[in-house]
């Protein structure tokens, strides 16, 4: 026993804190296009490089290239560039008002737009996302509302929600959009039983869960995977890896293994790893993994390489736990320029038009803003009833709310 | 005496603690170089290292699963959960494992473990960030719960919860972070500088856990309290005028029943108050406990003003909230007899 040399723990550390330059040369990058693309049936055991590389269609040149390229139309990716601007206005304007006091929280998505917008574009109408609070880009490339969402976010009178949520909290049955939990990754397994649901009344409709990188921890997650691979579900199950959960930074949720995406591999789910910055490979990978689930394949486990420019929400300052200009040295850029630059190299684009979309967008968004705010912000004007909070507790009051909705005086 | 907010307070008494005790370890989400969401844990890794202060995946019941094998062991780990509203994945591990540890292996194996969480609402955070879950952890056999109203109680209670030989739950009213928040949310933030009870001493001492403290002393009622409830009665008394005696409960479990039954048998009148719903909530308890004991002298019936039995809302949070108004309504009603 004595000659053992003694035991100590391991706590897993960013490459970079504060004060130091920004380091991200242990993130290998594969070449736009070097990564095969299988057909859907594949088995699952031949491919499971895929869940250690990283699948990108758009160069550095711009260019699209290579095996999941060639998908998507000038038009189409003109609508998915206009969507993925509209978030980002969006959430511009929001954390603006935030500021401004017209709402007491808010969780932008900056540097990370191209992963909902377009996993979206690959869904059919019917399919069911179990979203986490950074994917409003699944409701904005659904055509929702964006003065609902504004209502939901300042509580107002119109907030369909009736005040009872937080700001981004969103819930849209018609549009494929679960209830968003505050809870984390709740939602991963429930995303596994509805899509279940479906197989068993033999739909054809499929289901789509999101997870954070740090929010894989969770037993959620474990289960979600588990009764996907037993039941061969048809759902997609998406990992959105932006690099940090708060301060947290994705090394202590990831631990021993390689990616996230490898966590399929003992499961015998198909797992991929994407270039969450990457519109045409989001959507690629998306179409062949909702393909999947489609033909009764079964899931597939999707991570999304990408990064969180921003604050984790208003409540945070990540300057606190990463460089400043941690951001600026993300090796797989942003991705609303990388777009833009590809349909100028197609030819669909150009500078003058983008600047002129800017203008357009913000627009729009001001516009839908000034009639949300017409209805309310969290402290001023109107305001969703206090009878409200006692409503939707159960389909039917029981006696005791009643009486405490009395006693309340409304 | 140096004053601190509560914040700093509990700060300091995982400090002393750690000082004083290798055993005791500090872990949890953002807990490590970050020190925290709300820096309960600031500076600790730095001086103690990583491997006394660390940051944990995001599962709640990896954390206090960990830290019940640690506490097996014999560390004294004292847990952060981000949110009390997000303990329920760690539910299982605290009611099944380390609630009863000793005694299914009768004393072979314990559970010294503390698990801190903020709990209560007034911070505009809806359902997830709001709730006071005290009464699911008073009705589990094994575990103590404590609840502090002010920097110095936080301290002391603290360093006791750590040094107990059983599980204790830890509940930091939120909102009484920064200052003794009375339910007016409309008036100016008023700090911990300027409160009494911000004062706390240095280093290592004791506030027992089963002790209750009359914050003020009364004759017309006697209202049972806790966390930030507190300072809602204290303005509550101001405001109606009404000699009430507000005992500050502390710890839950093990309860001061005896400052209780004491108080109500001079006042002849109860009022308990809590944020946390109606049904079955910890005041069900109180009240029982006060008419088993003092029925003879109970002048009134005994009123409970509590949050309303619905998650709690995001929007409507101060029609949710039993802030001063609502309180103070029930004390002139159960004074005048109405
Ligand atoms: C069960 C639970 N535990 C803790 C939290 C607090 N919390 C909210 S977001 C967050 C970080 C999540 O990080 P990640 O999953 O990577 O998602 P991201 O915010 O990066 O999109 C934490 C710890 C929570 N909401 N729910
Ligand atoms: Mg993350």
């Amino acid at each position: 026993m004595n000659d053992r040399s003694p035991l100590s723990l391991h706590v897993p550390e960013p490459a970079v804190r504060p004060g130091g330059k920004p380091d991200f040369s242990s993130v290998r990058i594969p070449s736009a296009g070097s990564v095969p693309r299988p057909e859907v049936d594949v088995d699952p055991e031949s491919i499971h490089d895929l869940a250690f590389s990283i699948i990108r269609v758009l160069n550095r040149e711009g260019e699209a290239v290579g095996p999941w390229a060639g998908m998507l139309s000038d038009e189409e990716l003109l609508e998915g560039l206009r969507h993925m601007m509209t978030l980002r206005t969006f959430d511009a304007r929001m954390l603006m008002a935030q500021r401004q006091g017209k709402t007491s929280f808010y969780m932008q998505h900056m540097g990370e737009e191209a992963v909902s917008c377009a996993f979206r574009k690959a869904l059919e109408p019917g399919d069911m996302n179990f979203p986490t609070y950074r994917q409003a880009g699944l409701l904005i490339a659904a055509g929702y509302s964006l003065v609902e969402m504004m209502n939901e976010i300042f509580s107002n009178e119109k907030d369909p929600l009736k005040g009872r949520q937080m700001p981004v909290l969103y819930s849209s049955k018609a549009l494929g959009f679960f209830s968003v939990s505050g809870n984390l990754a709740t939602q991963f397994i429930q995303a596994v039983g509805w899509a279940m649901a479906s197989a068993i009344k033999h739909d054809t409709r499929i289901a789509a869960g999101w997870v954070g990188d740090g929010a894989t921890a969770e037993s959620d997650f474990h289960a979600a995977l588990v009764f996907a691979s037993t039941y061969a579900a048809p759902v997609v199950l998406n990992i959105v890896n932006n690099q940090w959960a708060i301060s947290t930074f994705q090394g202590i949720a990831r631990g021993g293994a390689g990616t996230f995406a490898a966590r399929g591999l003992g499961f015998g789910i198909p797992s991929l790893r994407v270039d969450g910055n990457d519109y045409l490979a989001v959507y690629a990978v998306a179409r062949w993994a909702i393909e999947r689930a489609r033909r009764n394949l079964g899931p597939t486990l999707v991570e999304y390489v990408t990064y969180r420019v921003g604050a984790h929400s208003t409540s945070d300052d990540p300057a606190a736990y990463r460089p400043k200009t941690e951001s600026d040295s993300w090796p797989l850029g942003d991705p609303v320029i990388r777009l833009k630059n590809h349909l100028i190299l197609r030819g669909a684009w150009s500078e003058a038009r983008h600047k002129q979309a800017e203008a357009e967008i913000l627009d729009t968004v001001v516009t839908a803003q000034k009639e949300a705010e017409s209805h309310g912000t969290l402290h001023a004007g109107g305001k969703p009833s206090v009878r409200d909070m006692f409503e939707g507790v159960y389909a039917e009051m029981p006696p005791h709310l009643r009486r405490q909705r009395q006693q309340a005086g409304v | 005496m140096p004053r601190k907010t509560m914040v700093e307070a509990i700060r300091d008494g995982m400090d002393v603690m750690m000082g004083r005790d290798e055993n005791v370890v500090v872990f949890g989400e953002d807990v490590g170089y970050f020190g925290g969401v709300f820096r309960a844990t600031q500076g600790l890794q730095a001086k103690y290292g990583k491997s006394r202060c660390f940051d944990a995946p995001i599962s709640e019941l990896g954390i206090v699963g960990a830290a019940i094998g640690m506490a097996a062991y014999g560390l004294r780990p004292c847990v952060e959960v981000q949110f009390a509203d997000y303990m329920y994945p760690a539910y299982d591990q605290i009611v099944s494992e380390a609630a009863r540890l000793r005694y299914r292996s009768n004393g072979d194996f314990t559970c010294p473990l503390v698990v801190r969480m903020p709990t209560g609402g007034g911070i505009s955070g809806g359902q997830t960030h709001s709730q006071s879950p005290e009464a699911l952890f008073t009705h589990v056999s094994g575990l103590k719960t404590v609840v502090p109203s002010n920097p110095n109680d936080a301290k002391g209670l603290l360093i006791c919860a750590i040094e107990d030989p059983d599980p204790v739950i830890f509940l930091e009213p939120k909102r009484l972070y920064n200052g003794p928040f009375d339910g007016h949310h409309d008036r100016p933030i008023i700090p911990w500088s300027k409160h009494e009870l911000g004062e706390v001493p240095e280093g290592h001492y004791r506030v027992p856990l089963g002790k209750a403290a009359i914050r003020r002393e009364g004759a017309a009622i006697s209202v049972l309290a806790y966390g930030t409830m507190v300072h809602v009665a204290m303005a509550a008394a101001a405001e109606t005028g009404i000699d009430a005696e507000i005992i500050d409960l502390r710890s839950l479990l093990p309860l001061d029943l005896e400052t209780i039954v004491a108080s109500v048998r001079k006042t002849g009148r109860c009022v308990i108050i809590h944020e946390a719903t109606l049904t079955s909530g910890f005041g069900a308890e109180l009240s029982a406990l006060v008419q088993e004991n003092c029925f003879f002298e109970l002048e009134a019936p005994i009123r409970r003003v509590t949050g309303w039995d619905t998650p709690y809302p995001h929007a409507q949070e101060w029609d949710y909230f039993p802030g001063p108004q609502r309180v103070g309504r029930a004390f002139l009603e159960v004074v005048n007899g109405e």
